[in-house]
């Protein structure tokens, strides 16, 4: 993975300092609350219902083991003993205080980690797909063209004061596993028909109060031209999002208003016009970045390990836990491992010190020391051995990680809701233990096979829910928590927004509501159809008529 | 001008500590983590107290967010928050009983 | 109102007039509507427009040669458009005074510079809490940064790295 050089490190040391100072000018008043607080943001500090809480930006979902070690030290020292990894990759600290940031700051910089940018309106993190370079599918790696466009969108001083944030995905194989049509710029890497490799690239995706499918902006953008493009891109939107609604400033907006074929052409034209030699980045430093990222010291191994085979033959749940958890790797004999954050019971995405220091060891005996985190809230061991897979489960067994629900229905994606957040309507984490409670059962999870519960604690769509399977979102109806239930998104390359299904239900109607519907697909689904196929194929009508029953039976 | 916002009672002023993000309480005299000691108004002019003083501590850089926020006295003189956002708001993460105030005060 | 550039502060040579009223002064600032009726008049004095953040850079462009100063107004310091109107002027080739009129914070100070202003006008309310010593400090608060600096022609690590490897190859 990246490795600072000289440059990178003075960078966030020095970020580090005037984040200090800021928060000096902000007790002496120099600075007002207003001023201080975008200051604050773009530093990843949030005030919170009963903290602030502090993202640390985990680049397109890598981390090696050291960073997740300090990641747990921090989470002692600093804060209650956890984490929570989000659906943008990041790490999230619930409890530290103002005072201790700027320390914290300095011992993230010691790993070359930081906070920047992690909110405000601003470039965010850019988020890529969790197998990036083990995927036999990918074209390319994606991660090196998202550190090189987080190196140019830090503290970039013409779009650090955009009209809303803005949030940037990369895949590198036609199989979208980072949802890009969900973001304000996905970038895919694609061949052209001469085989050079490119970007192709949407624009105007985004969740939240209304959301959209990102579209086509350029099929085919050569490699070299993606920084003047993105410089283009952003000009425009920087100069023409609007600023008068808060909820209508995001590039999708100004998307759908002006329409894609005039926001091209506006992009285009100032593409046109800009100097390529000032703004490209330079091929070798392309290069140069793409170096740290590639393959590590592979042994030689078969295709498949014997050793392996037979223990899934001889113990049924490890069998069940590498249907679920385990993914072809396009190097033979290995495999990348999802660690499965989604205990029966647990907060969804949550992770203890003691968890995170078990995982970078086991990184470190299994995996050359790599981690990555998923926009499902998921850890994943990039890079196993497929002989070691059976030790590994036991180790992942003993620190309470060995949960084998990966894309199945009690791996449920679902935002920190009111028990934490200051922006939320309703809690959603409560929500999400009872329906995996419900669905616990590990047979009874197989036979139903893989559906994505994403759930939101309100209507900022943290968690997702647009795009999810089964949706879910907490909203307040006559001073009580009510959940929305919609149904049939999806966040692949067949991206959808769910659709309601029916009214606002109490949560402890929540469960019953999910058993409905999945009892009409196990009832309907033809041999071998997956519950979003089964969904499209349907339409929505039995499932609303399904919920509506439920309804009458939980109404009073 | 238009007739201010007469604000919901009984009420407690509560705000978030600038320094450490703690949810604080003003207690009459002093801002406090405990919300059993907060200063409850009962009028008009003891909730405009409290939002002065709301005013008076954002401005020397005490706390941030400083709200009235109506409450139902429980029968242990406990102040209850009538809507369940606040509610959440001095107890703590309703799936952690071992954290926040419902641990450190026994708020329940 | 307190004028900050590079170097500190400075007094402000150019007088904000309109309706004409620029009898007998040297420097004169106008909204850009005026700025033909100014020229007309004729004379020896400086001319510097002031444009709202909004301001297509088309209206502006191409900038005529007695344009000595383009001001751009910030409504407010999170407004960035400013950054990028001034970017387009100097993409253009301006090479007049670039002037950043607004509540803009010390933090913004670098990002100004860097996106082609010569200067900041802030409210005297900001300067008292913001004092000089702030801006400039500020603005040297990254000793390096990704992006280079039009104002201070530094070039940015992404150049430094591009110039490191062609000395290498020499």
């Amino acid at each position: 993975m990246y490795r600072y050089d000289e440059f990178d490190e003075a960078f966030v040391r020095d970020r580090v300092a005037a984040f200090r100072a800021q928060v000096e000018r902000r007790l002496s008043g120099s600075l007002t609350e207003d001023e201080f607080k975008p200051l604050r943001l773009k530093n990843g500090v949030y005030l919170q219902l009963h903290a602030y809480m502090l993202r640390i930006a985990v680049p397109y979902g890598t981390l090696a083991s050291r960073q997740l070690r300090q990641l747990a030290l921090i989470g002692e020292r600093y804060d209650r003993g956890y984490g929570h990894f989000t659906t943008r990759q990041n790490l999230q600290f619930n409890w530290p205080k103002l005072r201790d940031i700027p320390d914290i700051l300095e011992l993230l910089a010691d790993v070359e980690m930081h906070c920047i940018q992690t909110s405000g309106n601003c470039i965010r993190n850019v988020t890529a797909d969790p197998f990036a370079g083990v995927a036999a599918d990918e074209i390319e790696d994606p991660r090196p063209v998202a550190e090189l466009i987080r190196q140019w969108s830090s503290a970039h001083p013409e779009f650090d004061y955009l009209p809303r944030k803005f949030k940037i995905a990369v895949t590198g194989a036609n199989h979208d596993r980072a949802a890009i049509a969900a973001h304000d710029i996905g970038l895919q890497i694609v061949r052209n028909d001469i085989g050079a490799v490119g970007y192709r690239l949407l624009v105007g995706g985004g969740l939240g109060r209304t959301p959209m499918i990102g579209r086509e902006l350029r099929a085919f953008l050569p490699k070299n031209a993606l920084l003047t493009y993105l410089t283009a891109l952003m000009r425009v939107y920087n100069l023409e999002g609007r600023r008068d609604n808060k909820y209508k400033a995001r590039v999708k907006i100004l998307v759908h208003e002006i329409g894609i074929a005039e926001f091209r052409d506006r992009v285009e034209a100032e593409f046109a016009g800009l100097d390529r030699a000032a703004h490209d980045a330079d091929p070798a430093e392309l290069a140069r970045i793409a170096a740290y990222f590639a393959p590590p010291a592979y042994e030689k191994l078969p295709a498949t390990s014997p050793a392996f085979e037979s223990a899934q033959r001889a113990n049924p749940i490890f069998a069940a836990w590498v249907e679920a958890n385990v993914f072809a790797h396009r190097q033979p004999g290995y495999a990348a491992v999802t660690i499965s954050l989604k205990g029966i019971g647990d907060a969804p995405g949550d992770a203890t010190s003691a968890q995170m220091r078990a995982v970078a060891d086991l990184a470190d005996a299994h995996s050359f020391g790599e981690i990555r985190v998923t926009h499902a809230q998921n850890l994943v061991l990039p890079n196993v051995k497929q002989a070691d897979l059976f030790a590994l489960w036991r180790k992942l067994g003993e620190a309470g990680l060995a949960e084998g629900n990966v894309g199945l229905i009690t791996d449920i994606i679902c935002c920190p809701g009111l028990d934490y957040c200051s922006l939320a309507t309703a809690r959603s984490i409560p929500i999400a233990q009872s329906i995996a409670r419900r669905f616990a059962a590990p047979e009874r999870q197989r036979e139903i096979g893989p559906v994505s519960i994403k759930i939101s604690g309100c209507i900022n769509a943290c968690g997702h829910h647009h795009v999810g399977h089964i949706g879910i979102l907490g909203l307040e109806k006559r001073g009580e928590e009510s959940y929305q239930i919609t149904l049939g998104g999806d966040a692949s390359k067949n991206a959808a927004i769910g659709e309601i299904i029916g009214p606002g239900i109490p949560a402890d109607a929540v469960p019953d509501a999910v058993e409905r519907l999945v009892a009409v697909y196990l009832a309907e689904r033809q041999a071998g159809e997956d519950f979003i196929a089964a969904v499209r194929r349907l339409g929505l009508a039995p499932f609303r008529a399904a919920f509506a029953q439920e309804a009458r039976h939980a109404a009073p | 001008m238009s007739t201010p916002r007469k604000p919901p009672l009984p009420a407690i002023l509560l705000a978030n500590h600038l320094l450490d993000g703690d949810v604080v309480f003003f207690t009459s005299k002093s801002w406090s983590p405990d919300p059993r000691r907060a200063q409850v108004a009962h009028d008009e002019a003891s909730a405009l107290v409290l939002e002065r003083e709301g005013g008076a501590a954002f401005a020397r850089q005490e706390v941030v967010d400083a709200c009235l926020v109506d409450v139902t006295i429980a029968p242990d003189g406990m102040p209850v928050p009538n809507h369940f956002r606040e509610r959440f708001k001095i107890k703590g993460p309703s799936h952690r009983p071992d954290l926040g105030k419902q641990a450190d005060f026994g708020v329940r | 109102m307190p004028l900050r550039n590079i170097s500190g502060e400075a007094i402000d040579p150019y007088q904000r007039v309109a309706g004409g009223d620029i009898a007998g002064r040297s420097h004169v600032l106008v909204p850009l509507a005026e700025l033909d009726a100014v020229r007309a008049v004729g004379g020896n004095r400086l001319i510097g427009i002031e444009v709202a953040n909004t301001t297509k850079p088309g209206t502006v462009l191409p900038v005529p040669d007695h344009v000595a100063l383009i001001a751009i107004v910030f409504p407010s310091f999170s407004d960035g458009r400013g950054f990028s109107l001034a970017k387009c002027l100097r993409n253009a080739g301006f090479t007049g005074i670039l002037r950043a009129v607004g509540p803009l914070i010390a933090d913004q100070f670098g990002y100004a510079l860097a996106c082609g202003f010569d200067e900041v006008d802030i409210p005297a309310e900001l300067a008292a809490r913001q004092p000089v010593e702030i801006w400039l400090a500020a603005a040297q608060a990254y000793r390096l940064t990704y992006q280079a600096s039009h104002q201070t022609g530094a070039p940015g690590i992404l150049d430094r790295r591009r110039m490191a490897r062609a000395g290498a190859c020499l």
